[in-house]
């Protein structure tokens, strides 16, 4: 079974960003064809879990499972709106506490939201970066929507196009059978400098 | 089983106050809460090492030889002493020499630090932390058991025909923890040796330290120092008590909102439920504290944090009171029976 993580950066309700991410998973869930399934992670429900992880440097009970549904995904799908000419802070603390090998060779699909489409470099110029230092296999199409886009049938096919691009290298990219950070290195390889 | 008290030795503002002790009473607070923890029957005292404010501790076994010298049964450790930014050599003839003075009653715990900073003060590179630390220590295992060293290695300058003086006392080098967070390295380095693991277990959640002793546990048994129940383990412990346990929270309560390490997030509740940190009454820090067991097993010391985050020392020596009289005694008698933890020759266990 083929399990994809959304995380929703989001804050109002109903929320463009969160209608993007769920047009995106509907793409990509389509793409992926019968046993894939999708589950939303919404930061704003983890606000204060994430500013506590901040301070603590661990993640409360609730935040914990979140990052356990993206870091057990096959892929992953993250979607935020435009503040201030880049990802919003909540989207980005996200990223900041998850682990930095979380990602790393896993699939991931990038959405951005704005009121107009002036933003739309913010996927290219500050969210593909942050995915390739994360070393994330990131799809050549990105979807940003504009609060005009939501009147244009060009969004429904770059949704499409998106979702088929990530569907492929979900297909492409098996998880690991074993999480990065449960691995140890035996002494006498450690005592040889290894 | 033995219990006892470790510090960091922050300055901390008290938040109550707006006061700050100037270094000088935080020093002399420190060596007055060794010498307590002596008087009210703890065995074990540990300083921890810094090299930046607001800690005031850059120099442990000159402060431990001072309380030496004012105490007859306390063992003085350290929480931690830095294995990675520290010369091996200078570990070995520090430590070798306080444990001459304090008559074997010495052990030291080695940690990597938590500055970032001090790796290039001190001409190393963070990035080689492990590696620093696995290096460092095999030439200081040597240097305390071997008379004559020959040794070259990646970080320090060779040695050849050194000998570290003066040699451990009788020839017994004093016990090694190593203590670690979450790098299996440091666990699986504690057990290659056969020498003991601790962990600090405050500020994180318990599923930490159960994974990080599991590990340990089986290593130690992998290369056949015994069983893995037979693994020693040193556990940490974050606690403050009054009579009533309203009491302690409220009187806790503006400490930990302005703590240096978790202050200014997680409410003391929800901090009280997610990590081991225990504040009510001698009770709920006796449960607690036994509750320990239940995710490593039987454990051979238990150091409690009391004295940090700005606490007055009057509170912090009615905290050693309640240790000493209520929950120590409580606690020796329910977890008899384990290993003791490794003691030089000349110190009695209790």
């Amino acid at each position: 079974m083929t399990r994809i993580a959304v995380v929703s950066a989001g804050l109002s309700v109903p929320s463009s960003t969160r209608m993007l991410a769920d047009r995106l998973a509907a793409a990509a869930v389509a793409a992926l064809g019968p046993g894939a399934t999708s589950e939303v992670v919404e930061l704003r429900g983890h606000a204060r879990d994430l500013a506590d992880h901040l301070v603590t440097g661990f993640p409360g009970t609730s935040l914990r499972a979140a990052i356990d549904t993206v870091q057990n995904a096959d892929g992953l799908i993250a979607v935020t709106p435009v503040f201030s000419a880049s990802y919003s802070g909540l989207f980005k603390t996200f990223f900041d506490v998850l682990d930095r090998e979380a990602l790393a060779g896993r699939p991931v699909l990038m959405g951005a939201t704005a009121g107009t489409a002036r933003h739309s470099l913010v996927l290219e110029h500050a969210m593909r970066p942050l995915f390739s230092y994360l070393r994330a296999l990131v799809t050549p199409t990105a979807v940003f929507a504009a609060s005009d886009d939501w009147a244009s049938e060009d969004l429904a096919e770059r949704i499409r196009r998106a979702g088929e691009e990530f569907a492929g290298l979900v297909a492409r990219s098996p998880r690991p059978a074993v999480a990065p950070d449960h691995g140890f290195v035996p002494f006498d390889q450690l005592l040889a400098g290894g | 089983m033995q219990f006892g008290v470790f510090s960091v030795s922050d300055i901390t503002t008290d938040p109550t106050t707006g006061r700050t002790p100037s270094e000088a009473e935080r020093i002399d607070a420190v060596v007055t809460i060794a010498k307590k923890a002596e008087e009210v029957g703890l065995d074990v005292f540990a300083l921890g090492e810094h090299h930046n404010p607001p800690f005031f501790s850059s120099s442990p076994t000159t402060t431990l030889g001072y309380i030496a010298a004012q105490t007859q049964r306390l063992i003085l450790s350290t929480a931690t002493t830095l294995i990675t930014t520290n010369d091996p050599v200078k570990i070995a003839e520090d430590y070798a020499m306080l444990q001459h003075l304090a008559k074997g009653r010495v052990d030291l715990m080695l940690g990597r630090g938590n500055t970032g900073p001090v790796y290039p003060w001190f001409g190393q590179d963070i990035r080689m932390g492990i590696p620093l630390a696995v290096e460092n220590y095999a030439l200081l295992h040597r240097l305390w058991r071997e008379e004559n060293v020959d040794w070259k290695g990646r970080f320090r300058t060779p040695l050849q025909s050194f000998t570290s003086t003066p040699r451990p006392l009788d020839g017994v080098p004093p016990f090694v923890w190593h203590g670690s967070i979450r790098s299996p390295e440091i666990a699986e380095q504690a057990a290659y040796y056969g020498d003991g693991f601790f962990h600090n277990n405050i500020f994180w959640p318990k599923e930490h330290t159960q994974r990080m002793v599991a590990l340990y546990r089986e290593r130690f048994a992998h290369y056949e120092h015994g069983t893995p129940e037979e693994a020693i383990v040193g556990l940490g412990g974050h606690v403050f008590m009054r009579r009533n346990s309203q009491d302690a929270v409220k009187e806790f309560r503006p400490y930990f909102d302005k703590a240096p390490v978790y202050g200014n997030g997680p409410s003391l509740e929800e901090f009280s439920r997610e990590t081991p940190l225990t504040v009510g009454s001698p009770q709920q820090v006796i449960d607690r504290t036994l509750s320990f067991r239940d995710y490593v097993g039987d454990y051979q010391r238990q150091l409690f944090l009391i004295d940090h985050a700005g606490l007055p020392l009057k509170t912090v020596l009615e905290q050693l009171d309640m240790l000493g009289e209520e929950v120590v005694p409580v606690l020796r008698k329910e977890m008899s029976g384990g290993r003791p933890a490794p003691t030089h020759p000349r110190v009695e266990q209790s």
